[in-house]
């Protein structure tokens, strides 16, 4: 219903999805990243930022459970200029500060707009939570679901939000897909099972496979986003 | 033992006496309040609060008023402890404290501990009233109980206004009667002891403090103003003032 | 007055993210001061006395009609604590984002462009129940059950504490925390005639303390 609001009547701060700021301009667009604990997100938003950050404005936002962790991590990584970084404390309920009350992310997405800006994109990280757990449409305009083989090959088969609905699913460290005993080719077929015609990326951070295509999947989002 | 109420006023008015010291033009106090003129040093005029009665009891009302000019420099303590005690009359007693300090004046009102014996039912007032180049440096402590004595009853309210505007107000209700859980973990947690430390100054603008935690039952708290606000709880009297002269400490070294 | 409008806002699940704080439980807990439920119910009660009054009368003022700067200056006076402040103003932010959603007014409209960064959190409090139609009262029972309800779920999550003993703290502070409102409507009514000193002050010295030493640490669950 906010969408169709004049910014000029309603004042300096959007609402929630308005894709506009106050002062008309178009807002940035905004990738939520999400998936279990340990699966890769930090790392692939650090590579998104490699790959990305030469050709487009952009800052990050992270959900920590507990600390400031992940945040500190892609500063000392500096994968970005730190005031570019910004860590939501999350009560120790992340899918709550990305689903449920997206207030607290909002106004972090707000002040880096304000601060740093103009942006055209903001990565926002959710802290490692469970298989459920998904952004809600009032924070994101799209969504990356990131799961990694040694978390069991039979996770695109068990489905669950984040992976039949995320609009890109990565399926990370495929590396270690002999190590642990995952049948790569099973989880892909699971996944277009669970996931009809929705994108999945196989990465591996380390032999830098895939990375590529998330960041081109950003990048098409992207141009979508500001036609 | 007194059969009625007493009702006290004791007055101070600091005034720059144009040679760089300090005058008193009006110093007086009735009932159990007499403040008396002591050595001063450099510019600033020292004054003792000499309790001639113990007090206040119940029933008692005094009132204490320090009028600080512009460019006048006062230090203001107390030669003992103030202890509140019961008395016969219904009520309670009543302590006001009213304090203002004129531009470019300077006011130290570092007075002794308030006691709150067992059986004892009083409501302290502070309220200082400062223009915008004014400087304080305000303590209070309260003690709650005599040792090893249940507390008295205590509502004791701190105003602090500067140019106009309140920058802190804060009142504290203790002992028998108070509101539920004023012994509980958010407020006291059996401490005995609470202690507030007010600094005001212009330069606390141009330099603000950072906040932070003094130990763990102590925080420098800059208020929304050119003022700081020195919290303590503690065991005792004694390691309360310890706490508060050492935040004093910290706090005055980088203003001078 | 809507009970259900009351209802809405009143809801724990009302998204303005107060799921985030634990109203100085994370501190106390850390402290060894909240080890049960007889330890967090006294918490609670000093909160609820406290800071659940102070708040309680600011929400009902400003559903009166207060003017809204002079109230969020007497909350400043009533909050030392810089942590506080800040937290309080955050809230306050957040509250502000989902009230606009929520129940559109002119008058919130006009607090967000008074304070982009935030009001005190019981300041936009009180406005959003004018907008939802409540009044002073309504106000001031979200503010006291959010002083008591906040801590008690967060302690649920810190200790492991049994959710229905945490409910039952809530519920058995409730007469209490009646009593409180009544007091806090009785001070709002004043302030139109007095001024803002008329709202009280009482302060939790510990919660002050221990808030900016909980600001200071690396790893926590909660931001206040």
């Amino acid at each position: 219903m906010h969408l169709d609001h004049a910014p000029a009547h309603h004042g300096p701060a959007a609402v929630s999805a308005d894709v506009t700021r106050p002062d008309g301009a178009r807002r940035a667009l905004r990738i939520g990243l999400g998936g279990p604990v340990g699966s890769g997100k930090t790392a692939t938003v650090a590579a998104l930022c490699r790959a990305l950050r030469d050709e487009v404005s952009l800052a990050v936002v992270t959900n920590d459970i507990y600390t400031r962790e992940d945040a500190e991590f892609l500063r000392r990584e500096a994968v970005l200029p730190p005031e570019r970084i910004t860590a939501v404390e999350t009560g120790a309920c992340p899918h709550t500060a990305i689903r449920d009350d997206i207030s607290a992310n909002l106004e972090a997405v707000e002040d880096l707009e304000d601060g740093v800006g103009p942006l055209d994109l903001i990565l926002v990280e959710s802290g490692g939570d469970n298989l459920t757990a998904t952004f809600s449409k009032g924070l994101v305009d799209a969504q990356i679901f990131v799961i990694d083989v040694a978390g069991g090959d039979d996770i695109p088969r068990k489905g669950g939000p984040g992976v039949t609905t995320a609009d890109l699913l990565v399926v990370n460290k495929t590396d270690l897909a002999p190590y642990v005993g995952a049948d790569l080719g099973r989880m892909a077929a699971d996944a277009r099972t669970q996931r009809a015609h929705l994108p999945v990326v196989f990465q591996s951070l380390r032999d830098g496979a895939g990375v590529r295509d998330v960041a081109g999947w950003v990048r098409e989002r992207l141009t979508a986003w500001t036609a | 033992m007194r059969t009625a109420g007493v009702r006290a006023l004791a007055r101070i008015h600091a005034r720059a006496d144009g040679r760089g010291g300090t005058c008193l033009p009006v110093l007086d106090g009735d009932g159990p309040l007499a403040p008396r003129r002591t050595r001063g040093s450099g510019g600033e005029a020292h004054v003792v609060l000499v309790g001639a009665m113990s007090g206040p009891l119940g029933g008692d009302h005094l009132t204490v008023r320090a009028d600080v000019e512009p460019g006048a420099r006062l230090r203001v303590g107390s030669a003992a402890a103030t202890i509140a005690l019961p008395g016969r009359h219904p009520g309670g007693a009543r302590q006001d404290v009213t304090l203002t300090v004129a531009d470019g004046g300077e006011l130290h009102w570092l007075p002794e501990q308030l006691i709150c014996a067992q059986g004892s039912d009083l409501t302290v007032t502070t309220r200082a009233d400062l223009a915008p180049g004014a400087r304080l440096v305000l303590r209070e402590e309260q003690i709650l109980g005599r040792a090893a004595e249940q507390p008295g009853r205590l509502l004791s309210r701190l105003t602090v206004r500067i140019g106009g505007r309140t920058v802190l107000d804060q009142e504290l209700a203790c002992g028998p009667g108070a509101t539920g859980g004023w012994d509980g973990p958010a407020v006291l947690a059996g401490r005995r002891a609470v202690g507030q430390l007010v600094l005001v100054g212009p330069e606390f603008e141009v330099r603000p403090v950072g906040a932070g935690p003094l130990g763990e039952d102590a925080a420098v708290l800059p208020l929304a103003g050119p003022a700081v606000l020195v919290s303590a709880v503690a065991t005792d009297a004694l390691r309360l003032r310890r706490l508060l002269d050492e935040a004093q400490d910290r706090l005055a070294a980088p203003s001078v | 007055m809507s009970r259900s409008a009351l209802l809405v806002l009143a809801d724990g699940r009302f998204p303005a993210g107060g799921h985030a704080h634990s109203g100085g439980a994370e501190a106390a807990v850390a402290a060894g001061r909240i080890t049960d439920a007889a330890s967090l119910e006294d918490f609670c009660r000093g909160r609820l006395h406290t800071t659940g009054l102070v708040s309680a009368a600011l929400a009902a003022s400003a559903a009166l009609g207060a003017d809204p700067a002079e109230l969020d200056a007497a909350a400043d006076a009533r909050t030392p604590s810089p942590a506080l402040r800040t937290a309080a103003r955050r809230l306050g932010r957040q509250l502000l984002r989902a009230a606009r959603a929520t129940w559109p007014s002119d008058e919130l409209d006009g607090l967000a462009r008074r304070f982009p960064k935030g009001a005190h959190q019981p300041v936009v409090l009180g406005l959003t129940a004018r907008a939802a139609g409540l009044g002073p009262a309504d106000a001031a029972h979200c503010a006291v059950h959010e002083s008591v309800s906040g801590p008690a779920t967060a302690t649920v999550r810190l200790l492991g504490l049994d959710p229905f003993d945490a409910t039952a703290v809530s519920a058995r502070l409730a007469p209490e925390a009646d009593r409180v409102v009544e007091r806090a409507v009785d001070a709002a009514r004043r302030v139109a005639g007095e001024g803002v000193d008329a709202l009280p002050a009482a302060s939790a010295p510990l919660l002050e303390i221990l808030a900016e030493a909980h600001a200071g640490w690396s790893v926590r669950l909660f931001a206040s």
